[in-house]
């Protein structure tokens, strides 16, 4: 049974907003444990909608699980509350950063911290470790941050909370092609770590540049799924979602990918 | 000049009173988005219960007040639990009305349990005075003072430096990301209650201080409303200042305007308070600190 394997499912998940606008229609895929996957689309396509599903956010936006399961390790956790949920090792970090912006950036990581404050200065130490500019920017109003710097306060947020499963939203978008790297490689230090990845994104050459395996979502389903390096290869992928320029470009990213690839751990 | 500082020592203790009530409206308002009008039941609820500790049961009158502040606290989650949760996401305007039926119904409740007798409370100040050079002031308002700043001290504190206080502030901010940290915002919600319900038990207890609890400072505390406003809905300090503002002024007018502006009556003051509001709202729409538009309709 599927049950004695660490990681994060989604089953079969369909969801409803305001009772009749039917967005997911059977969604199923898996993250597993210490792995970054993938999850791409169009505009619309629904990938924020299975985050707030995973996450437990979708109340806030009246819609409704109304088939399917989420799954932590075998546990159903679509009925529970976000902070249960977050309580059972998954954290999302919003589409947008969602700073806190009149909170200083220590306040936005003190509250990143609410359902964990026994960890809370291991997890500062860490946070200040892979986000050095936070550590400087401490006492500074979030507010006038960057745009790569709240990226990286919201990031940072949702890892004072020590999740296993870190589900991000577009991480880099809005920002220039430097700071994409450097989110990149933000993301593969914190997976590097040890917190599996679900990775949200319209730029797709960056997230399959280092997820092991890739979703592609169309209108409410997922129409590809595949190893990342194949999704790269694909002609269809290449041509709807990776952008006709910057060929060589993408390829040279691509070969980054083997040299960040880690032994997958299956087992914690 | 004596006269002036008496009436402003006396408009400050009444202020602060406002500032109390206001308080609470305001939490419970940037918390939960409900405009809540329970305020004054809750507060009229809630010094029947020191009263009734401190006269009935005869207890220490610190320890009716702790127990009475408590016990409201409790009435204010279940309130919370049993009216509010159910109508997350209904208007604005229809879950504001339902506060108004709830303040009724704390009302009625409380003048029921009260009486029509004056309840003494059994403070410690009655209605001796203290003089401070040539300034007479009643201890009462001297108290009033002094519990105020202690409380708004603790308050502040907690919203500061505390970990539910700063999930509080978050929710306020944002809920939607606020939930994705983990807070549990139904708590906040209920928590903010707990508060409100608690200052507007403070707030009855110096209300009712030195005449005793009557029907009548109900009345009064529906005065801390053009407080809030004032101040602005969604601002804390803004709920003091509001609540000193009207203190002030009402405290100002009993002591000059049948001096200066006799045409307009005995109980002017009673009015006042909506006067200032009506000329805060003219410059500053969202009030004194106030950021946000409230209901959209
Ligand atoms: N609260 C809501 N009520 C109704 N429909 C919604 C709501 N939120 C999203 N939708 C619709 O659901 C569909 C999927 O939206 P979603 O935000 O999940 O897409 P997305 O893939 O994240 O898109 P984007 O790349 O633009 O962020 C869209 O058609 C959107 O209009
Ligand atoms: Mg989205």
């Amino acid at each position: 049974m599927e049950g004695a394997v660490q990681l994060l499912e989604v089953a079969n998940l369909e969801v409803v907003y305001h009772d009749v606008v039917l967005v997911l229609r059977g969604i199923s895929f898996s993250v597993p444990d210490g792995q970054i996957v993938a999850l791409l689309g169009a505009n619309g396509a629904g990938k924020t909608t299975v985050l707030r599903a995973i996450s437990g956010l979708l109340d806030v936006h009246h819609g409704d699980i109304t088939k399917g399961e989420v799954r932590v390790d075998g546990k159903a956790t679509h009925r529970l509350t976000p902070a249960a949920i977050v309580d059972r090792g998954v954290t999302q970090v919003m589409e947008g950063r969602r700073v806190f912006a009149e909170f200083t950036v220590e306040e936005n990581l003190r509250v990143g911290a609410h359902t964990n404050p026994d960890e809370r200065e291991e997890n500062l130490a860490r946070v200040f470790d892979l986000f050095p500019v936070l550590k400087d920017r401490r006492k500074h109003t979030a507010g006038y941050l960057s745009g790569g710097e709240q990226q990286m306060l919201a990031m940072g947020r949702g890892l004072m909370s020590d999740p296993r499963f870190l589900l991000l939203d577009e991480p880099s978008l809005g920002l220039a092609p430097l700071l994409v790297q450097q989110i990149r490689d933000l993301i593969v230090e914190i997976n590097r770590q040890g917190t599996a990845i679900l990775l949200v994104e319209q730029n797709a050459t960056m997230a399959l540049s280092i997820a092991q395996h890739g979703y592609v979502m169309e209108t409410g389903k997922i129409v590809m799924d595949k190893p990342a390096d194949e999704l790269m290869r694909d002609e269809d992928v290449q041509e709807f979602y990776l952008g006709l320029g910057g060929a060589g470009g993408e390829r040279k990213s691509f070969r980054e990918v083997k040299h960040y690839k880690r032994r997958k751990r299956w087992l914690s | 000049m004596t006269e002036f500082l008496q009436a402003t020592v006396n408009g400050i203790a009444t202020g602060a009173i406002y500032g109390l009530l206001a308080l609470g409206f305001v939490i419970i308002y940037k918390s939960s988005e409900v405009l809540s009008f329970a305020q004054s039941g809750l507060m009229i609820l809630g010094a029947f219960w020191v009263v009734y500790f401190s006269s009935v049961l005869a207890l220490n009158f610190w320890l009716a007040v702790l127990l009475g502040v408590l016990l409201s606290a409790l009435i204010g989650v279940a309130i919370e639990r049993s009216m509010l949760r159910p109508m997350v996401g209904k208007p604005a305007f229809s879950v504001a009305i339902l506060t108004i039926g709830l303040n009724i119904a704390l009302t009625v409740i409380g003048f029921d349990l009260i009486g029509v007798e004056i309840r003494s409370l059994g403070d410690p100040w009655g209605i001796q005075k203290v003089e401070i050079g040539q300034l007479v002031v009643s201890q009462k308002d001297v108290a009033t003072i002094v519990a105020s700043v202690i409380v708004v001290g603790a308050l502040l504190a907690f919203f500061r430096y505390s970990r539910f206080g700063l999930a509080m502030r978050a929710t306020a901010i944002d809920q939607e990301t606020a939930l994705a940290q983990g807070i549990p915002v139904a708590r906040v919600f209920a928590v903010a209650w707990a508060i409100a319900a608690g200052l507007a038990t403070i707030a009855g207890v110096f209300l009712g201080a030195g005449t005793g609890v009557t029907a009548a400072i109900g009345v009064r505390a529906i005065r801390a409303l053009p407080a809030a406003v004032i101040g602005g809905l969604d601002s804390i300090p803004g709920a003091i200042v509001g609540g000193l503002i009207v203190g002030l002024a009402e405290a100002y007018t009993v002591a000059y305007q049948a001096e200066y502006l006799g045409f307009l009556g005995q109980n002017f003051s009673t009015a006042v308070a909506y006067v200032v509001m009506f000329f805060v709202l003219l410059v500053r729409p969202y009030g004194i600190f106030g950021t946000r538009e409230v209901v959209r309709v």
